[in-house]
């Protein structure tokens, strides 16, 4: 049996998705922009997909949704053209953000500060989540913007994006998320949370890779970050992607429509999986899962280091995800996990796993099965769990060899 | 970056089956109890190095026969990744047959070559290499506990990359026989800072006593001084090539030339020289001067001691100067 359970890092397309998507390949394969009877065809094809993408994250008619090439494109965009226009061009210089976001904000964040902007990270709390206080009392008469993600795609928690969201329009300062994790997974609904900008993509959901949007509420003003022809009201250039945006709309539809449904049959799949794994001795999984994506697991096993056990469950044909040390080519500690506070040992016995709707319940018994094989063959070499004392002077009190 | 980089390897695709097979069955994994090996009469030394917080452990176990030293049997318990597992295996595997003094000479190089599948091919990627630094740092410290001695005394050198086991000495050789400029040349050189990159900077994967870019820079700087002072000291001998010199030592060799055979004269007489400027022209090297004290009125000062002075200069340093007083 294969068992894919890394769900938060891409997805399986959904056949359907492809077939709505098959026909604007070879078909119906006008430029929209043109005039001729070719570039009009895709046209409802296109609306059609735009209403599928506004109805999903309830957007209003007065917003915009502009469909890009991915989630770090759209995070590229906002955080840049947020510091042209109000901090280059404007009277700000500061940006709030969380110590956990995904490396398209982090990276771009550390590009601004090298041009001058004062960039706060705040920390998360034990449970891996941004407290509203915390944005709250780092906002101040300079701050251009805050970002902070929906959910984590390391452990699946979610932010207070309501709150934040309220605190930021009462500021007056523009609000960001990164909603990669949570468009597709858990109810998203513009109307009823204040955020003015909100990334998200495609292949998250099931749908294809190479397609995103940036969601920017009531059609306010950004400077655009791909500069061109007229596509998109002129916001975003370069010849619209129209089998993507139609796979996109497909995908979307199919992962939102009956979200409480497919939610609460994933959420069962993954409480199953965890009551199990956590019945090992010495585990313990981040977050409380009532406030967590219903999909995402991160499991730490004492004694078992993330990359052996990923090869382990690699040789049993699941796929899961660490970023502890020794998987990543850095080598460095899982930063998501040391924000958390966690210790470093934690930090390096990480695993991910991330259902979809997809995953069966013959695939949760496979993986249990495996999973505690796995842990099982891992502690009998580990020396975490050796019964001989070392020598007199051969033990190691604590990690010697590293800065965290 | 290049047409081979774009996708980037994948890491475990990078392994040797070696790397492979001894993960999934790891031949020496296990333990020896103090029981167990004072009932046969030997010593039993166990040693740990790392720890989970650092993302690798090894817990190595040497059964020692105390009238040879031979360590008879050996096992070792690791948390890590795959390549931490399979090369603690075989270093416990090198250990056994060997003398506590044989064993020590094993180094992480011998470990990683032991895990190749042919000789040209390395066993692990670049930066999984690290992972058999530990087998040789717990063998040290076995062989420590054993003969009572500190670790470290077994380290001859200052080894900088523990990668691939580069010496302080062999890198300031390099440099300085190479006159290399930037890190990556070293590493091209040496293979120092390819593998973990720990070595490079400080903030890398593990804190070091010594990097690279501190040992090029100070290596730099003291090739930079003896350049100078093997200049000074051609100048000081009368030689060297006054046209090659920057201008602070021209300044310098002229400062020189005229304290040796000319400023004497002109305080006998109550003044003094100073020089401005030196400038190179295609054909000349214009030397500025000005005179101080009484060679300022002095009639001489435009026709013989001019000449005098820049006869001299001429002669000692280059026949190209014109001395010209302002």
């Amino acid at each position: 049996m294969k068992v894919y359970l890394d769900n938060n890092a891409t997805t399986m397309c959904d056949p359907l998705v492809v077939e709505a998507m098959e026909p604007f390949f070879s078909e119906i394969y006008g430029n929209p922009n043109s005039l001729h009877k070719y570039g009009t065809a895709p046209h409802p094809a296109i609306t059609k997909a735009i209403d599928q993408v506004y109805t999903a994250i309830n957007a209003a008619d007065a917003d915009d949704v502009i469909f890009t090439s991915c989630a770090t494109e759209s995070n590229n965009w906002v955080l840049q053209s947020v510091w042209v226009d109000h901090i280059l061009n404007g009277d700000k210089n500061h940006i709030v953000t969380t110590e956990v976001e995904h490396p398209s904000i982090l990276s771009t964040c550390k590009f601004l500060e090298d041009q001058g902007v004062k960039v706060t990270y705040l920390p998360v709390n034990d449970q891996g989540v941004v407290e509203a206080h915390t944005v709250k009392s780092f906002i101040t008469d300079k701050t251009a913007l805050v970002s902070v993600m929906w959910a984590s795609n390391e452990t699946g928690m979610i932010n207070p994006i309501d709150e934040i969201g309220q605190i930021c329009k009462e500021k007056g300062v523009l609000f960001h998320s990164d909603a990669v994790q949570a468009v597709g997974k858990i109810p998203v609904d513009l109307q009823a949370t204040h955020v003015d900008f909100i990334s998200f993509s495609a292949h998250k959901f099931h749908g294809p890779k190479g397609v995103g949007a940036l969601y920017i509420k009531n059609s306010q003003s950004l400077s655009p970050l791909l500069h061109g022809g007229e596509h998109m009201g002129g916001r975003r250039s370069g010849t619209l992607n129209v089998p993507f945006i139609v796979g996109m709309g497909k995908a979307i539809e199919l992962a939102t429509e009956n979200i409480q449904a497919t939610m609460s049959k994933i959420r069962a799949k993954r409480d199953r999986l965890e009551d199990a794994l956590v019945e090992l001795s010495d585990t313990f999984v981040v977050g409380d899962r009532k406030n967590r994506t219903p999909n995402t697991i991160l499991i730490s096993i004492k004694g078992v280091e993330g990359e052996g056990m990923l090869w382990d469950l690699n040789n049993g044909q699941i796929g899961a995800s660490t970023g502890s040390a020794c998987a990543s080519a850095d080598l460095e500690a899982n930063t998501v996990m040391l924000a958390i506070g966690a210790d470093n040992e934690l930090a390096h016995t990480g695993i991910r796993l991330s259902l979809s709707r997809f995953t069966t319940d013959e695939e949760i018994d496979y993986t249990i099965n495996h999973f505690k094989e796995a842990v099982a063959r891992l502690r009998m070499i580990s020396s975490s769990f050796a019964k001989q004392a070392p020598t007199k002077g051969g033990e190691v009190q604590e990690c010697e060899l590293h800065h965290h | 970056m290049a047409k081979a980089d774009v996708l980037g390897e994948s890491l475990w695709d990078a392994y040797s089956n070696k790397v492979t097979t001894l993960m999934n069955n790891p031949q020496h994994q296990g333990e020896i109890f103090d029981a167990e090996a004072e009932e046969r009469g030997n010593k039993l030394i166990v040693a740990d190095f790392g720890a989970e917080s650092c993302g690798d452990a090894v817990r190595l176990y040497w059964e020692i026969d105390p009238k040879t030293d031979k360590i008879v049997n050996s096992k070792f318990k690791s948390f890590g990744c795959g390549t931490a597992i399979a090369s603690s295996d075989v270093m416990t595997e090198l250990c056994i047959g060997k003398t506590v003094q044989e064993a020590v000479k094993i180094t992480n190089i011998d470990v990683e070559l032991a895990l190749r599948d042919d000789p040209e091919t390395p066993a692990v990627p670049p930066q999984k290499m690290h992972c058999s630094v530990m087998a040789y740092d717990v063998i040290k410290k076995a062989a420590g506990l054993y003969m009572g001695v500190d670790a470290e005394s077994f380290e001859e050198e200052i080894i900088v990359c523990e990668c691939a086991r580069v010496s302080l000495g062999t890198l300031q050789e390099v440099i300085k026989l190479n006159d290399l400029k930037t890190v990556e040349e070293i590493t091209d050189y040496t293979k120092a800072g390819g593998f973990c990159k720990s070595c490079i900077k400080p903030g890398g994967h593990e804190a070091r006593e010594w990097y690279l870019v501190d040992i090029l820079a100070d290596t730099r700087k003291e090739m930079e001084n003896e350049k100078m002072k093997a200049a000074a000291d051609a100048m000081a001998a009368g030689g060297g090539n006054f046209e090659e010199m920057t201008l602070v030592q021209q300044i310098k060799a002229v400062d020189a030339v005229i304290d040796e055979s000319v400023r004497q004269f002109l305080v006998m007489d109550g003044g003094d020289v100073e020089i401005i400027d030196i400038k190179k022209n295609e054909r000349t090297i214009d030397i500025y001067i000005r005179y101080l004290g009484a060679c300022g009125s002095c009639e001489s000062s435009s026709t013989g001691t001019l000449y005098a002075i820049e006869s001299t200069l001429q002669e000692k340093l280059s026949d190209r100067i014109k001395v010209l007083p302002i």
